[in-house]
């Protein structure tokens, strides 16, 4: 089914996130809707799906013009949509899910649970996705509970399927099984819009790419421009994907983990007897897919969690902190950004002065006694608004009202400027856009060179291979192993897979 | 500041949207409404409106009348009950309701202000009541079974007030703390306790009861020493216990505004979670928080125990624990707006009395006073309801200012 969009405008309020925007999808193309968090594109796409209502413009299916009243609609026309955070019931089978919200039923509304089956199997069949209907969501693994997210549109006789950045939660290899499927759905003449930053895949898969920027179509391209190309439209400029960086001038061991356990919220093992160490002057980053432990492991090192077991054990510069409190750890020179920093790194209520103060209330230039010390917290925000280039229209500003890079800027701002000599930072540029992306980054590398200790954990192999010094891989809570940090791809790749190298 | 940037247009439109979304014009709006309603029941229980309605068609003008006649008699007996009895015979009677409503307001002001502190913090606390009294029993112990000289009687008595609350407060918080126990729960729990504790220690003249209580659950009067001074001689009740709720107002402003200590427990308020990660131990911040909200309770309670002439008895919180959540809402949880809104609330226990004198029941008020946090509870509410986005959370104030001196926004 041809899609057109035409003139597509949505505001809220005073900000115009979708600016007369067209875009027009060909029957069986792959087309990569490209741009950074922000720009637009989950807006287009919530359009289409009924989910808004545009300001102005319209939408073409087949040169007809549709109208959404909801998402009910949409699907019925024949647009289905995967969403970045999948709409699976865990508990029920696939057969049962696919079959939710249309359930076909026997007589007396008793429920045919049989046709579902056989509608499943014949979907799977086709696309060869080797999906057992009667396997539970919870114990399949993320590629495929994300092609259950397909069949079931598939089950509705999606002629055009929505996928919002699908390749986040996925390995590797997952990623490059699912790029077939796209490729297979597309010669069955179901277009696809793929939405994405990530410039690696679009290369890969894409027929066409629409690279949007604040709300507007900038360009289109084909997939055989540059990757520098792709990402200067993304941005406006041109950006280095890689950080300037010179061979790492060791120091001493500054952080220590032995035989490290920790649970997770669920009590169960997130990270299983871990070991390793950072010395000053080096990346250590600790790679992997996500929910591999990462997060427990960069939790436990503050003090968030307590080790599981007697056997633990975390040194910071040499002494032992396993029983030390998170303000003692902080205050003996731990800097820590948060992997949720709405969560854990910032109030979002709070100005961003504040959120400088946020770890600094008990003692130190921002306190005056019991008082807190507001000239001295005016002055240095805004030094640290000038300094890591926060965009805000003043400190009084609350952190909640900044943008996602912005927010990043300021919790990184608040914990460099402390005297630290250990960095543990958790997915610096998720969701940042990319002229802030490269600045973290500069910075990151900056700190190392002063000889800090910096452990990065991260889910992105770019950003991975571009700033470690080594790589730990973790996968099911161990540590696969620890490579240089040049180590290529296709072996991370294996090693997040599993496989030791 | 870079010359060349476009300075953005001020957004009037979004200003004002922030405006009407913003606390004070609503709080504005809650209250006429709220007297409004009030307004409604006055009329709806008049007798001439009532048996002017039957002929309203003959003489609808009759019936306009009757409900204008109650509703100004009314509320005409609420000011002058409340504010200034321009009847009276000479300037200190006139004066007099006013002075009545302050006294009144101060007990509000300082519980409101404990249970404001809770609210900045996340926490409910519902125990106003029962940490009143017990605050109450401690000042009653200090007052009626100490010796004392005078002044040192009244501060030790106090101060046995604010540590007696605050130690149930402190409770409470460790209950929580150790246990997750939700703190409605227990404070509630806790309110039936103290309230029934204090009446059998009422009830044994080995204990608290007064000489004369004759069986009665009933105290002595404090001791002359450890009552509050009167602050404007014989003539009127006013007394100390309304400059102690007005340096609790300054302590209240300080300690949330001003001071680490108020940062740490604003930032558990908004987000525990990035609080912890800071640093600040969010458990023990919840012991801190409920043992300075019942401290400021506590203090309404020793102005209960120590005011009193006639002692007291287990009844004399006089629901003071309740009305300070309306107060703490209606004042949104700020200093100035709880001493606004205790202020009110104090006008209306005054003008009581004097609804009562003109024929309308007092009961109304309490509608007043209910109507008002409805509304003032309602936009959240209807915002559940139909899934409406949240106001933006700034005030216009800022938003202005941002626009006009946008410096690096723009680049």
């Amino acid at each position: 089914m041809k899609l057109e969009l035409k003139g597509i405008t949505k505001r809220f309020g005073s900000l115009v996130a979708n600016d007369s925007i067209d875009l027009v999808v060909e029957s069986g193309e792959i087309h990569s809707l490209l741009g950074e968090n922000g720009a637009g594109k989950s807006t287009l796409m919530n359009v289409l799906y009924g989910l808004y209502q545009a300001d102005e413009g319209q939408i073409l299916l087949d040169d007809k013009v549709v109208k959404f009243a909801g998402p009910g609609d949409a699907m019925a026309a024949g647009i289905g949509m995967v969403h970045q955070h999948f709409m699976l019931i865990p508990v029920f089978t696939v057969a049962e899910n696919v079959a939710l919200g249309h359930e076909p039923t026997k007589g007396f509304g008793a429920l045919d649970i049989e046709a579902a089956r056989k509608q499943v199997l014949e979907i799977s069949d086709r696309f060869g996705f080797k999906i057992d209907p009667d396997a539970l969501i919870e114990d399949l693994p993320v590629g495929v509970q994300q092609r259950v997210e397909i069949v079931k549109s598939l089950a509705l006789n999606a002629k055009v399927l929505v996928l919002d950045e699908p390749t986040a939660v996925l390995t590797p290899q997952e990623t490059d099984e699912l790029m077939g499927i796209m490729k297979d759905l597309a010669k069955s003449g179901t277009s696809i819009v793929f939405i994405t930053h990530k410039l690696r895949e679009v290369k890969a898969v894409a027929d066409r790419i629409t690279v949007i920027r604040q709300g507007k179509v900038v360009g289109q391209a084909k997939p055989s421009a540059s990757t520098s190309e792709l990402a200067s439209l993304m941005v406006g400029r041109e950006v280095g994907l890689t950080v300037e960086k010179n061979a790492p001038e060791l120091g001493e061991e500054i952080l220590r983990v032995e035989n490290l356990s920790v649970l997770d919220d669920r009590d169960q093992r997130a990270v299983q007897d871990v070991s390793f160490s950072v010395r000053a002057g080096e990346i250590l980053a600790i790679a992997g897919v996500q929910g591999n432990g990462q997060t427990e492991l960069a939790e436990a090192i503050l003090g968030l969690r307590n080790p599981h077991g007697e056997k633990g054990e975390i040194f910071i510069s040499g002494k032992s902190v396993k029983n030390s409190s998170v303000r003692s750890r902080l205050e003996s020179g731990i800097g820590y950004v948060p992997e949720d920093r709405k969560k854990d790194g910032l109030v979002a209520e709070f100005s961003i002065a504040e959120n400088f103060m946020l770890n600094g209330s008990f003692s130190g230039p921002f306190t005056k006694g019991s008082n807190i010390n507001f000239a001295a917290r005016t002055k240095l925000a805004k030094q640290l608004i000038e300094q890591f280039d926060v965009r805000t229209p003043s400190a009084q500003t609350p952190a909640g009202k900044l943008s996602g890079g912005n927010q990043q800027k300021v919790v990184l701002a608040r914990e460099l400027s402390r005297e630290v000599n250990l960095l543990v930072v958790s997915q610096p540029t998720r969701g940042v856009d990319v002229g802030s992306i490269e600045f973290i980054h500069e910075r990151l590398v900056e700190e190392r060179n002063q000889g800090k200790a910096v452990v990065l954990i991260s889910t992105e192999l770019d950003e991975v291979t571009a700033l470690a010094d080594r790589i730990a891989v973790m996968y099911r809570g161990q540590i696969v192993g620890i490579v240089h940090g040049k180590t290529d791809r296709a072996t991370l790749g294996q090693m997040m897979a599993g496989v030791a190298a | 500041m870079n010359p060349g940037a476009k300075r953005e247009p001020i957004d009037w439109n979004g200003a004002f949207k922030e405006i009407i979304s913003g606390g004070v014009v609503r709080t504005i709006f809650s209250v006429l409404l709220g007297f409004l309603v009030g307004a409604l029941f006055m009329i709806a229980s008049n007798k001439d409106f009532l048996s002017s309605i039957t002929f309203f068609f003959a003489d609808p003008l009759a019936s306009f009348r009757a409900a204008g006649n109650v509703v100004a008699e009314g509320y005409g007996a609420l000011f002058k009950g409340a504010l200034y009895n321009a009847d009276a015979q000479n300037f200190n009677s006139a004066i007099r309701p006013l002075t009545e409503s302050l006294r009144l307001a101060g007990p509000l002001i300082a519980a409101g202000l404990g249970i404001a502190l809770g609210f900045r913090v996340g926490l409910f606390n519902i125990g106003g009541t029962g940490q009143m009294v017990s605050g109450m029993i401690w000042a009653t112990f200090v007052a009626t079974r100490m010796d004392l000289p005078v002044v040192l009687h009244f501060l030790v008595a106090i101060a046995a007030a604010i540590i007696g609350a605050s130690l149930l407060g402190a409770l409470v918080g460790y209950l929580k703390a150790k246990t997750g126990a939700n703190e409605v729960i227990t404070t509630i729990m806790l309110n039936y306790v103290m309230v029934n504790l204090f009446s059998f220690l009422l009830l044994n003249e080995n204990l608290l009861q007064g000489a004369t209580a004759a069986g009665n659950s009933k105290s002595d009067p404090a001791a002359e020493t450890a009552r509050l001074p009167l602050l404007l001689g014989e003539g009127f009740s006013l007394h100390l216990g309304f400059i102690l709720a007005l340096l609790a107002v300054g302590i209240y402003w300080w300690l949330m505004e001003r001071s680490a200590v108020g940062f740490r427990l604003r930032a558990v308020g908004f987000n525990p979670s990035a609080a912890k990660t800071a640093g600040i131990k969010v458990e023990r911040t919840y012991v801190l928080a409920l043992a300075l909200s019942a401290a400021f309770i506590g203090l309404a309670g020793a102005n209960q125990a120590l005011a009193s002439t006639g002692g007291v008895s287990p009844s004399s919180h006089s629901g003071i624990g309740f009305d300070a959540i309306t107060v703490a809402l209606l004042g949104g949880s700020s200093a100035p707006g709880v001493l606004l809104a205790g202020l009110l609330f104090g006008a209306f226990k005054a003008g009581g009395a004097s609804i009562q004198a003109a024929g309308i029941s007092p009961d109304v008020l309490g509608i007043v006073q209910g109507a008002i946090v409805l509304f003032i509870a309602a936009p959240p509410l209807i915002r559940a309801i139909f899934r409406l986005p949240p106001p933006p959370s700034t005030t216009v104030l800022q938003s202005l200012r941002s626009r006009l001196t946008n410096k690096r926004g723009n680049k």
